[in-house]
């Protein structure tokens, strides 16, 4: 167990809740002055004293106080550091990713914890024009569709600047063509007028092999075709992707040299990057260079059941107990049958993930950043000890999984915010099985199935059932895979019950059963 | 044969403490090409110093050492024309020299990326060092440099040509004339790499100082992590502040770790700091702390806008958080022990290493070289990891390098390095350095241990 501190031990001192509570109401320490005295300071320089500090109980934070409640927030480390939204705007043919780098980018920029939202104007049309009747829609000459495209995008426009300015959005993904300068000339005018940045993705292919299998994978499905057959959807798709072609102005070196994007090219090999403004930019433009489309897939599991989760204790260091060396065996056989090519195996560097690795008898790597999350003085502890010990911690926890930090400990925003190399470096790779631990998983599975922070910290990811993750269309298909071999649940839900003043039992309702 | 032993080499180059995997493939070079005052030197030299400092093996290979080593003394710039056979010789086995150097790092002394900075304009120049990289299982990254600005050329001449060895007798204007004249002699017979002629080859352009960036074919991690890194450097005049917090109520009692407040003197320094901010007249300075209270408070009393980074937070020292080196001497005598004998790799348990803390710091270097004002309000042993990376210290040093309480180093790119000044605020403060002590066994005695403990109270 992760004592409050060995000096503290040492001193005699013993974990209290006292403390904790002291830390939740009251302000600092120094009492010299007055609470609201340097708060008028704004305007100043500097203030005459430094403003008392109260550390939020629910994520750690230190934050300057007046009479004991949280003053001006201070801003916290978030990734966006852009001051205005951003917008971005796709740019290409039909059937070149448009939609597919949308979402993707969209799944992650939420995941790292930037509020984004896609808007795909052909959406939009398909909700106007109820049925799809055929490409004659998207000829050049149809003035009547013409107009109705034109409201579409108008109307996205609309939505986007509620989203941006009203909604609390910082990123907007405009996902339609925009083909030609003129369009692209209004949405840019549109952003100037409300303070967005403008981040242009164009997506260039000419491969038609590239072109074909992505009309299969996604075109086929959508429903404009629903009523069709397969060579009638894609002559139908190829006539469509003709009606833009002979109006389109890709992104110029020369006359678009004062704009901001990036031009994708045959399928990310190779990019034009120009100006790229700030942060968030330079993180988009990262991602967009890292992912690929080669079919693969990503396994991830648990280590085998480990001997404090037979006792029911969180965190720690310990091996595998019996069962779980048995699971080490079967995974090594499921991975063997599933025959893949080119495995890569990552593990934490705590020692039940590599004794779960060690039993596949292949090379695998280490990451420190895979590591269980810190449950700092609670390490190691039951859930019946927290309750004891710290039964405020406890109930914070329930009433915000996500955000709250163990005292000395971690939160799962703070895993999600140290996996992200892991996030990206899976997406570079083709398959990798990732041997990893509960809270952990739960965050690599929500950025793959695009599950928000609420849903997070409460998916299931029980012990020995693999989960084998593989993208497919605009998403990613999953198969879970239990190994048959017995072990103690370790999955808590949220009780009915999270108020700090709730009764010992209410709290430890929905704790699993254990040694 | 040789590709049996060069394996066996790579896999034990993997065999790594490091928190993060190594991606040991094949070795990288990484190969210059562009018109001289280009940058490419700043580049090779800024580049080798990033991936050095994250652990990736890295050297700079620059032709133009060898070319100054052939040839002792610089004439002029007739030396660079096309048709002085004479000198193109001794040109080709300088590149020659330089290449077979780059074998002898990747190959024999666990080197992992080479930088072979050099013009490299020529195709045929090029190919030579491809067939090279290919006989010997070298991946191969080109970046080119391209520059039409002659306000940026003009400038580049004058910061790291003018104090170059070969113009070390000239006048300002002479220099500039003659390095003028030697930009022509490539300029006829520059070929840049050809966006179909050479769409197999790996490499990135960078255009006017990184407007704008044309990358074809990434290969692999490294690859990937180079071009993230170029293009958020940026050759825009700036500083950068690094100061640790106050002194802290568990620093007077020369405890490590923690989250205490600050003590009188260390407020006193806090309001010190604001003033000397103040002096310093810096437009639009970005602030950042680390998520403790005594970096907070020392930024609070600044009065201006702050972001607190939770990368920034001291080395966690596990097991040991808040003793007194004395009684980590007492409690853990084989721990403290070993963290003597190799202070960046060492783990405290259930802690962090000063290795673990690069690479927690990776984000933070790579958003300092986004930014432009910086005053990062931070702790000794992260003090000493940013440090590092600025000045370019080995992991070796890095953990004994100077970074007293009350005092503000400022960093400000110059040429091809970073001049650094220091400030010491004339707050007196605890001194918390404790150097290596000369006896690191493990069964050496507590005074031994305990000799270069700073005094406490």
């Amino acid at each position: 167990m992760k004592d409050p501190s060995p000096s503290a031990q040492l001193r005699g001192e013993r974990p209290s809740v006292a403390a904790a509570a002291a830390a939740a109401s009251s302000s600092s320490t120094s009492a010299s002055t007055p609470p609201g005295a340097g708060m008028e300071d704004k305007a100043q320089a500097s203030p005459a004293t430094p403003r008392e500090l109260t550390q939020n109980p629910l994520k750690k934070i230190w934050m300057p106080c007046k009479n004991g409640l949280p003053e001006n927030y201070i801003s916290q480390r978030k990734v966006c550091m852009t001051n205005c939204p951003t917008l971005i705007v796709t740019v290409g043919l039909p059937a070149r990713g448009k939609t597919y780098i949308s979402k993707k980018l969209t799944r992650y920029l939420n995941w790292i914890g930037v509020p984004t939202r896609e808007f795909n104007v052909g959406q939009y049309r398909r909700e106007y024009v109820k049925i799809y009747e055929s490409f004659e829609f998207f000829r050049p000459d149809n003035e009547e569709g013409l107009k109705i495209r034109q409201q579409c995008a108008s109307e996205a426009l609309n939505d986007v600047r509620q989203y941006l300015t009203d909604e609390g959005g910082q990123v907007a993904v405009f996902d339609a063509t925009n083909t030609t300068r003129e369009r692209r000339e209004t949405i840019i005018q549109f952003a100037e007028h409300n303070g967005f940045k403008v981040f242009f993705v164009e997506s260039v292919c000419e491969d038609p092999d590239v072109i074909q299998e992505n009309i299969v994978q996604v075109k086929l499905g959508s429903p404009d075709y629903t009523n069709c057959n397969t060579e009638e959807a894609v002559e139908d798709f190829m006539k469509r992707i003709q009606c833009y072609e002979n109006s389109y102005e890709t992104l110029d070196e020369a006359l678009d040299r004062d704009l901001s994007y990036i031009k994708i090219m045959d399928v990310g090999r190779r990019y034009l990057v120009n100006r790229v403004l700030d942060h968030v930019q330079s993180r988009i433009v990262y991602y967009l260079m890292n992912i690929h489309i080669t079919p693969r897939s990503i396994y991830l599991c648990r280590h085998g059941e480990s001997e404090l989760n037979v006792k029911g204790r969180i965190g720690g260091d310990s091996g595998l107990s019996a069962r779980g060396k048995e699971f080490a065996k079967y995974l090594s056989q499921f991975i063997q049958a599933q025959g893949i090519s080119d495995l890569k195996v990552w593990t934490s560097q705590m020692k039940r993930t590599i004794q779960t690795a060690e039993a596949l008898n292949v090379p695998y790597e280490q990451w420190k950043v895979l590591n269980e999350i810190d449950a700092g003085v609670c390490e190691e502890m039951m859930y019946e000890e927290i309750q004891d010990h710290y039964p405020l911690e406890f109930a914070l926890r329930d009433q915000d999984k996500y955000r709250y930090r163990y005292p000395k400990g971690e939160s799962y925003e703070d895993l999600v915010q140290r996996l992200e190399p892991v996030i990206m470096e899976l997406e570079r790779q083709e398959n990798v099985l990732v041997v990893c631990h509960q809270a952990v998983m739960r965050c690599l599975l929500a950025y793959f199935l695009d599950k928000t922070a609420e849903e997070l910290p409460y998916l299931k990811c029980p012990l020995h059932t693999v989960l084998k993750l593989t993208p497919v269309a605009y998403g990613c298909k999953v198969e879970s895979i239990c190994l048959n071999v017995d072990a103690v649940n370790t999955h808590r839900e949220k009780p009915e019950n999270v108020h700090v003043s709730r009764m010992s039992a209410e709290a430890l309702l929905t704790v699993p059963a254990h040694q | 044969m040789e590709l049996p032993q060069v394996e066996h080499v790579r896999r034990r180059r993997c065999d790594s403490t490091a928190s993060v995997p190594q991606f040991c493939n094949s070795p990288t070079m990484i190969v210059t090409v562009g018109l001289p005052a280009r940058g490419k030197t700043y580049i090779s030299k800024k580049l080798t110093r990033y991936l050095n400092w994250i652990g990736v093996p890295t050297k700079v290979f620059n032709v133009g050492q060898y070319r100054r080593e052939a040839v002792q003394t610089y004439e002029n710039f007739e030396f660079f024309r096309s048709d002085n056979e004479e000198a193109m010789r001794i040109r080709k086995a300088c590149a020659a020299a330089a290449l077979r150097d780059v074998a002898t790092y990747l190959t024999k002394e666990q080197g992992q990326v080479a930088v072979f900075d050099a013009t490299n304009t020529t195709r045929e120049r090029r190919a030579v060092i491809i067939s090279f990289a290919k006989e010997r299982g070298y991946k191969v990254f080109f970046v080119e440099s391209i520059c039409d600005d002659p306000d940026i050329i003009a400038e580049n001449i004058k910061q790291v040509k003018f104090g170059s060895p070969d113009y070390v007798d000239r006048d300002a204007d002479e220099a500039m004339q003659d390095f003028i004249q030697r930009i022509e002699c490539y300029k006829a017979n520059y070929v840049p790499i050809d966006d179909e002629k050479d769409r197999k080859l790996s490499y990135i352009k960078i255009f006017n100082v990184g407007s704008r960036y044309l990358v074809n074919r990434v290969q692999d991690h490294i690859q990937s992590r180079i071009v993230y890194y170029l293009m958020n450097i940026h050759v825009t005049p700036r500083s950068i502040y690094l100061s640790r917090h106050g002194e802290s109520e568990l620093n007077l009692v020369g405890r490590i770790g923690g989250d205490s407040g600050l003590s009188p003197r260390g407020n006193k320094y806090a309001k010190a700091l604001a003033a000397f901010i103040k002096g310093q007249n810096i437009s639009e300075l970005k602030v950042w702390t680390s998520h403790m209270k005594r970096t907070i408070q020392t930024a609070e009393a600044l009065g201006v806008q702050y972001e607190q980074w939770k990368a920034l937070n001291e080395i966690d020292a596990g097991v040991c958080e808040e003793l007194t080196y004395e009684e980590i001497q007492e409690n853990f005598t084989e721990e403290f022990a070993m963290r003597d004998q190799d202070k960046y790799r060492y783990r405290y348990p259930k802690g962090e290493s000063y290795e673990d803390l690069v690479h927690r710091l990776e984000p933070v270097i790579m958003e300092l070289e986004r930014q432009e004002n910086v005053l990062v309000i931070c702790h000794q042993a992260i003090m000493r990891c940013l440090l590092a990376y600025f000045l370019d210290k080995p992991a070796d040093e890095l953990p004994y390098l100077r970074c007293p309480l009350h005092t503000v180093l400022k960093l400000t790119p110059l040429a091809y390095g970073c001049k650094s000044e220091h400030f010491f605020l004339n707050i007196e403060a605890v001194n918390t350095h404790r150097e290596r002590p000369a006896n690191v066994d493990v069964n050496r005695k507590a005074e031994d241990a305990l000799q270069t403990v700073p005094e406490h109270i």
